[in-house]
């Protein structure tokens, strides 16, 4: 007797999250699981974790604010490889605030997200016009130079950095504004991608030349992106700076500006639950493979080039599609 | 007639290096008229349209629009006075239904100046621009992903992009390339419409018998220049015109 494997998708009916899902409790879960299940992952995690992976949580919730905020800008047709600009930008002005002004971690936090965010859309304005692999290159380019501004003048500590800082309350504090910060913003940019603002940013990446000739100023709008993007990369950078009571010249390194990329990547593109998954895959990944030393980079290398080549298209979209697949064994003939 | 023209487009030149795509160009287009644009391939006509629509600089001349001088603008400014254009090669966002393809122009600020400041909903708008362009409503095929769409569909869709943006002067580059005869016959219907309700129209057009049925005017071009400018059957008699379409006898 001979079997194949069969393959049906599930119908579009019990996909869509319409009325039709309202019909029996298991659809409801069919469509509600994916999503509550970062929530209570996260929550769960937070108690379940000793004080060491605690730590790791944090670094991991940082790098997928940075996972998501690059797939808006990659989403709105700006390919970013200097994460590190925000995250620096947020980093910087939380600790001049806090250190030479004297104000609390409740103020520097959210006027860093958003002094951030706007200055880093400003340093970026005169280049919106370039695409592709122009624009990556400047960004790249931006947080470097900055380092360099920072090492040569010795303004903001030079290579010292500012140490002291005002610490949060706790760490429990520090766990649960983290998570409510990448729930709301994982949550908030996969609304905001759904809506028709949010489809006028595709547009631009797909086709620029077609929104432009619906008399829509594309320039408006990726600066509006970028500030978004900048916003949430600049908090992640305030939020580590308080968390380490340290900001000095390595909040420009380049592992914020490839380890996000890398994220997304893995995880997979477009969809920011793939970034964020691929944030909660390789940073921990990273952690365990310290106990190699030396071999550690290889290892790591080894993995990211295995998972990019056997499923190019992400870990995520692969789930994703698995999620809404049955598969059973049939018999082809006697 | 003393009145001012919609368009007044002079001398306008464009040069690729030592290649002249346009070359002194000038023509007149007044309000309500329906102009086409032939002329054999690379002669020159959608240079024309990227100039006056802005989505290429000129290297010379003048395009004035309602007495301004609109040379060089940014395309967006230009959509925002009125006038919107069709795409040759149609690229629609293929992952997504139909309607859901008009949503970026119609969130144009055109849009919501010309419905008096607020945007309304454009899904529903969407859906009943779809019905006038051909997405019959009961067939249901509006909802449908543009990837799947026929080709006669995707270019009732891309005229149905033009007309949310409510244009006083409407461009269509090559709107009937690729259509069967069937899907053309039904489509120009669509475009008198459009013209009976007042709009000016210039057509680009390599199907010239359909052309002629519903122009006024007809300009040939042929290597960047005007070598005729007429009534549709005047412009067909001309020599000149017969030679740029045909060759000339001589080889």
């Amino acid at each position: 007797m001979k079997k194949r494997k069969e393959r049906i998708d599930r119908g579009i009916k019990v996909r869509s999250e319409d009325i039709f899902a309202l019909c029996s409790w298991r659809e409801m879960l069919y469509l509600s699981s994916p999503r509550l299940l970062p929530i209570v992952g996260l929550l769960v995690l937070s108690f379940v974790l000793s004080l060491y992976w605690q730590k790791v949580l944090l670094s991991v919730s940082v790098i997928a604010l940075l996972a998501i905020s690059w797939d808006l800008l990659a989403q709105s047709g700006m390919v970013s490889l200097g994460q590190a600009l925000f995250f620096g930008m947020g980093a910087y002005l939380a600790a001049i605030m806090n250190h030479y002004w004297g104000w609390s971690p409740f103020l520097t936090m959210p006027m860093a997200t958003i002094l951030g965010g706007l200055f880093c859309t400003v340093l970026l304005l005169p280049v919106l016009r370039l695409r592709g692999i122009y624009f990556a290159m400047v960004t790249l380019i931006l947080p470097i130079m900055l380092v360099r501004v920072i090492e040569a003048t010795r303004i903001f500590g030079g290579t010292e950095g500012i140490s002291g800082l005002t610490p949060l309350p706790s760490r429990w504090f520090e766990l649960y504004i983290i998570i409510v910060a990448l729930l709301a913003a994982f949550f908030g940019f996969r609304r905001l991608m759904g809506s028709d603002f949010g489809l006028v940013l595709k547009g631009i990446n797909d086709n620029d030349r077609s929104v432009m000739n619906a008399g829509i100023n594309i320039y408006w709008f990726k600066a509006q992106a970028l500030f978004i993007a900048g916003s949430v990369g600049a908090f992640a950078g305030a939020f580590m700076t308080h968390v380490y009571m340290f900001v000095g010249m390595p909040v420009f390194a380049l592992d914020y500006s490839i380890l996000p990329i890398a994220a997304a990547i893995v995880g997979g593109t477009g969809t920011f639950a793939g970034a964020m998954f691929g944030a909660f895959l390789l940073v921990p990944l990273s952690e365990i493979l310290r106990g190699l030393g030396g071999l550690r980079i290889v290892f790591y290398g080894l993995f990211l080039v295995v998972f990019i080549v056997a499923l190019p298209e992400g870990i995520f979209h692969y789930i994703q599609r698995k999620y809404h697949q049955f598969e059973r064994w049939v018999e082809v003939e006697k | 007639m003393s009145a001012s023209p919609l368009l007044n487009v002079s001398n306008l030149s464009k040069y690729f290096g030592g290649v002249k795509a346009v070359n002194a160009f000038s023509f007149k287009l007044m309000e309500g008229e329906l102009l086409g644009f032939i002329g054999p391939n690379g002669s020159g006509k959608t240079t024309v349209v990227n100039l006056i629509t802005g989505f290429v600089k000129p290297s010379g001349g003048e395009v004035i629009y309602r007495g301004q001088d609109i040379t060089g603008w940014a395309p967006y400014k230009i959509v925002r006075l009125g006038i919107a254009r069709t795409f040759q090669m149609v690229r629609p966002f293929y992952q997504l239904p139909a309607f859901k393809n008009m949503i970026i122009p119609l969130y144009s600020p055109r849009v919501k100046r010309m419905a008096g400041g607020k945007y309304g909903d454009r899904d529903a708008i969407a859906l009943d621009l779809l019905e006038e362009v051909g997405f019959e409503r009961d067939s249901f095929v509006a909802y449908k992903i543009a990837s799947v769409l026929p080709q006669g569909y995707l270019k009732r869709l891309e005229l149905a992009k033009g007309i949310a943006l409510q244009p006083d002067l409407l461009i269509l580059d090559e709107l009937f390339s690729g259509l069967s005869l069937a899907e053309v016959a039904s489509i120009v219907p669509i475009i008198e419409k459009l013209r009976y309700g007042g709009m000016t129209i210039i057509m680009i057009e390599h199907r010239l018998k359909e052309l002629f049925r519903i122009a006024d005017r007809v300009i040939v071009l042929n290597f960047g220049e005007k070598i005729a400018d007429g009534l549709s059957k005047e412009v067909m008699e001309s020599a000149e015109v017969k030679k740029a379409y045909l060759g000339s006898e001589e080889d």
